[in-house]
Formats: C-alpha cells, sequence, structure tokens
C-alpha cells in the first residue's frame, strides 16, 4: 500500500490538491478582468476582426465593386437573403455582351451569418464586417443595397 | 487604547440623572438592540456586496457596476425590492411554525452578533461564560432551519433541512474543539478577556502548531455551519431548488438570505477573536515602539480588518471548490475533522501543561 492511499497519505494528498485550486483562483482574482462595459466603452471598444456582423460590398474611392454579377452567392444563401439583380449590356469595342449588377440586396434580417455567400464568391466582392449595432425600429430598415 | 467604557458609562450617568434607574436600564436596553440591530442590517449590506464583488474578481468578471458608482446601490436596490414582496402564505402548511422559524434563525445569529467584541469595550454581552454561550446561541439557528424545512410541507425543504441539521450537529462538534483548544490555552471563557490576553502576542503565534491546525480546523468547520459552498448541500440548487427555504418568499426569505450572510460575519470575527487578537493590534513583546504606532489605529479598525480578511478567505473558499456529496460531508467531519481536533487538542493540553507556548 501507498503512502498516499493511507489515512495519513490522504490528508496530505487531499490539503495539496485542495491548494493548488486556491492557488488557481487566487491567480484569477488578480488578473485583467474580462467584462466590456458595453455602451461606456464603445469608443474604445475592440471587436474581432473574424466577427460577423453584416454583409457589405468592398468599394474603391470611385465607388466601383468587383461584382461579376454572377449570382454565385445568391444560391449559395439558405435563407435567400441575397438578391442580386442583373442587366446584360454589349461592349462598345468588342460587340460582346456581359451581364453587370444593377442592384445587390441583402437583407439582413433574414441573414444567419454563415458566411457561405462569401466562401463562394470568386473575386472577394463581398464581406462580412463588424459593425454590430443592427437594431432598427422598421424591419424594411433591415433590407439593404450594397453596391453603389 | 480608547475604552468604549468611557462613553457608555458617560450615556448611562446622564439616563440615570434624568429618570429613575429602572426607566434608564430600560432605555438603555432599547438603545442598545437598535444599535446592534443597526449595525447587524448594516454589515449584512455591506457583506451581500462583498461577496457579490469578490465572486466576480474570482470569475473574472467586474459585478455590480450599473446601479450607483461601482454598483454600491445595487444591495439597497435589492434590499427595497425584497422588502417590497408579499409574503405568501403556503396551503397546508404548519403555519405558526411556518412563519416562527425565520424569526428563530434570524435571533440566533443576532445573540452571537451581540458578543463580539468591535473594539475595546464595544461589546453588549460579556460574562464570564462568554464562549459557552456564544456556542449555544449559534447552535440554535439549525432549529429555525429544521422548523422552516418541516412546517413548510414541501419534500425538498424537508430534505433540506435534514441535510442541514445533520451537517451542522456535526460539525458544531469541531467548531467545539477547535474553541476548546483555544480555551484550554487561554485558561478563561470570557470573551474580553481571551482579547485582553492577546496584548503581547495573538494565540495563532502563542498556541504555535496546534492553534494553528485549530484555526484551519475552525475555518472548515466554519464554513461548513453557515451553509455555504462547497457546504451548501442544504441548499442545493440543482438538486434541491433551493433547500430549507424554498417555499418562502419576501421579508421570510430575506431573514434567511441575511442571517445566512451574518452567520458567516459572525464566523469570521469569532475566528478573528479567538485566533488573531480580536480589536487587539498587531503586538511583538520587545518592540516597544512598533507596538506604540500600532496602537494608534482604533481597535474597530483592526476586528474589522482581521474580519473582513476571514471573510474573505471563507469566500474564496466558496467560489474554489466544488459541492460535498452528501456521503462526504459526514465523512469529512467524523472521520478527519473531529480525530484531528481530539488530538490537537491533547496536544494542546501537553504544550500548556509543559510550558512551551509563548
Amino acid at each position: 500500500m501507498k503512502f498516499r492511499d493511507t489515512y495519513i497519505g490522504k490528508i496530505f494528498n487531499g490539503t495539496r490538491s485542495l491548494l493548488t485550486g486556491l492557488g488557481v483562483t487566487l491567480k484569477e482574482f488578480f488578473t485583467k478582468k474580462v467584462t466590456e462595459q458595453y455602451p461606456e466603452n464603445r469608443k474604445t471598444l475592440k471587436i474581432s476582426d473574424r466577427h460577423r456582423a453584416m454583409l457589405y460590398m468592398p468599394l474603391d474611392e470611385n465607388g466601383n465593386n468587383k461584382c461579376i454579377a454572377c449570382g454565385l452567392c445568391q444560391s449559395a444563401c439558405p435563407n435567400g437573403t441575397i438578391t442580386v439583380k442583373t442587366k446584360t449590356v454589349t461592349d462598345e469595342e468588342t460587340g460582346k455582351s456581359k451581364k453587370v449588377l444593377l442592384e445587390y440586396t441583402y437583407d439582413l434580417g433574414c441573414c444567419m451569418f454563415c458566411q457561405l455567400c462569401v466562401n463562394a464568391c470568386p473575386k472577394d466582392a463581398i464581406a462580412f464586417n463588424n459593425h454590430f449595432e443592427n437594431a432598427v425600429f422598421d424591419r424594411s430598415k433591415l433590407v439593404l443595397k450594397l453596391n453603389k | 487604547m480608547f475604552d468604549f467604557t468611557t462613553i457608555t458609562t458617560a450615556i448611562d450617568q446622564f439616563l440615570r440623572s434624568m429618570m429613575p434607574a429602572q426607566f434608564a436600564i430600560i432605555v438603555e436596553c432599547i438603545l442598545v438592540a437598535a444599535c446592534a440591530l443597526l449595525a447587524y442590517v448594516m454589515f449584512a449590506i455591506v457583506m451581500i456586496f462583498m461577496e457579490r464583488k469578490v465572486c466576480a474578481a474570482f470569475q473574472c468578471r467586474l459585478g455590480p457596476m450599473r446601479v450607483g458608482p461601482w454598483g454600491l446601490l445595487q444591495v439597497f436596490a435589492d434590499v427595497f425590492k425584497m422588502l417590497i414582496k408579499e409574503i405568501i402564505s403556503i396551503n397546508r402548511s404548519d403555519s405558526f411554525l411556518y412563519r416562527l422559524a425565520p424569526y428563530l434563525v434570524v435571533m440566533s445569529s443576532v445573540l452571537t452578533f451581540c458578543c463580539l467584541p468591535f473594539a475595546k469595550g464595544l461589546q453588549v454581552l460579556d460574562f464570564n461564560m462568554g464562549v459557552f454561550f456564544l456556542m449555544a446561541t449559534s447552535s440554535f439557528g439549525v432549529l429555525g432551519i429544521l422548523l422552516a424545512g418541516w412546517s413548510s410541507n414541501n419534500k425538498f425543504s424537508m430534505i433540506g433541512a435534514m441535510r442541514s441539521g445533520a451537517q451542522m450537529i456535526s460539525y458544531e462538534l469541531s467548531i467545539g474543539l477547535c474553541m476548546l483548544t483555544v480555551v484550554t490555552l487561554s485558561g478563561t471563557m470570557q470573551i474580553s478577556e481571551l482579547v485582553e490576553q492577546q496584548h503581547d502576542a495573538w494565540f495563532i503565534f502563542k498556541g504555535h502548531l496546534p492553534a494553528m491546525l485549530a484555526f484551519v480546523i475552525y475555518l472548515i468547520a466554519g464554513n461548513a455551519e453557515t451553509n455555504r459552498a462547497p457546504f451548501d448541500l442544504p441548499e442545493a440548487e440543482s438538486e434541491l431548488t433551493a433547500g430549507f427555504h424554498t417555499e418562502y418568499s419576501g421579508m421570510h426569505f430575506g431573514f434567511f438570505y441575511v442571517a445566512e450572510f451574518m452567520n458567516l460575519f459572525i464566523v469570521a470575527a469569532i475566528a478573528s477573536t479567538l485566533f488573531l487578537g480580536g480589536w487587539m493590534p498587531l503586538h511583538i513583546s520587545g518592540f516597544d515602539t512598533f507596538n506604540m504606532v500600532m496602537d494608534y489605529i482604533p481597535g474597530i479598525v483592526w476586528f474589522l480588518g482581521k474580519t473582513f480578511f476571514i471573510i474573505w478567505v471563507l469566500m474564496w473558499f466558496r467560489w474554489t471548490f466544488p459541492r460535498l456529496r452528501i456521503d462526504q460531508v459526514p465523512t469529512l467531519e467524523w472521520k478527519y475533522l473531529v480525530p484531528i481536533g481530539l488530538v490537537n487538542l491533547l496536544i494542546m493540553t501537553v504544550c500548556v501543561v509543559m510550558g512551551w507556548t509563548f
């Protein structure tokens, strides 16, 4: 029989294990607290870069987007959140007809933030940002037009 | 050190000069009762706030921050909420005992509270059987808990009360043995005399090894006595909803809640009185200037400082250890704490007889 299984050994072993637990919580007592005091700390609030709050379309300085109106995002969306309206224009130089984006509608109220649309996009034309303060008083305000 | 008896004697003489002696005594009793109850409630409020903040810190949170600066008014809001709630009377409960139970619990803890020496001369009950009286009053609170469980006519309450009875009665033994260890060392049961004897060194230093062991056992048993985690079986939320006070609402529940917190304060205060010198400043015999400097800090600051430190340690226990199983509770007491306590008492007696104390 080992010492730690005896009556006296159990006392010492138990005390040691209790002290280990106390040490862990004491360390926790003095660590910086993780609570975010939200409305007060809006200026300094840091949301994780990977957070998915709202779909947006990155635009360059001229207001152009990278969307090629392929509709892959629309078919990838499980909730039918995205509607891509297109029109066909004929290129004057080559004479070939080409689909261009007319209106990119995104219904935030239906979105479940699965990121399948972003993954489906071949041109990285859409992405999620972390503007998470999305509360509005009317559901129709949640339907957004993403392109200019 | 400032002696509070100068103030109390002055008030006494002032009252006696105004009215006959019997009336003066009645007025003094009312004054003392009012002050004691006020202090009792104020300490309860401070403790509830402290509990929430300490618990939050151990869980890496901030705790209440919204009501008032740093959430200081949160407890007052809670108390106000509790006061305006309805006291529901339970159908088919034993209504007399049901209503009596919370008062018994509070009465026991107020009586114990009155034995505490807050500063030199600032003590309500002080006589030659102090420690004995203190044990008697603190242990009849379990009667209120048993009655609450019985009269609620609810099986969860009943199980909670039975667990509480089994636990508190058995852990009383360890507390008694630890107190007896100190009484053996000091040779007195009067609380003011106990504190006075620690003027050269606190008992935990005077009694060295056995006193420290008794202190640790006292903290464990005291934690069980107050029904707090890891010994919160009587009100284990996940098993018994709320245990013996499941059926109580409004201020009746408030009494149980306040009494539970004040029992924690009382356990800590007794630990600081018996082992850490109560209101006695830290004195080291030989270092006269050091002792002089320490004397400038008022006794009540010493007392509350030590008490709140022990409360913090007990909260540290609470938020660290998981709850014991019902079979582990008596095992810890009867197989470990009582034998160690008895041996410890024997060691202390030998030390005192041989003069091996400081």
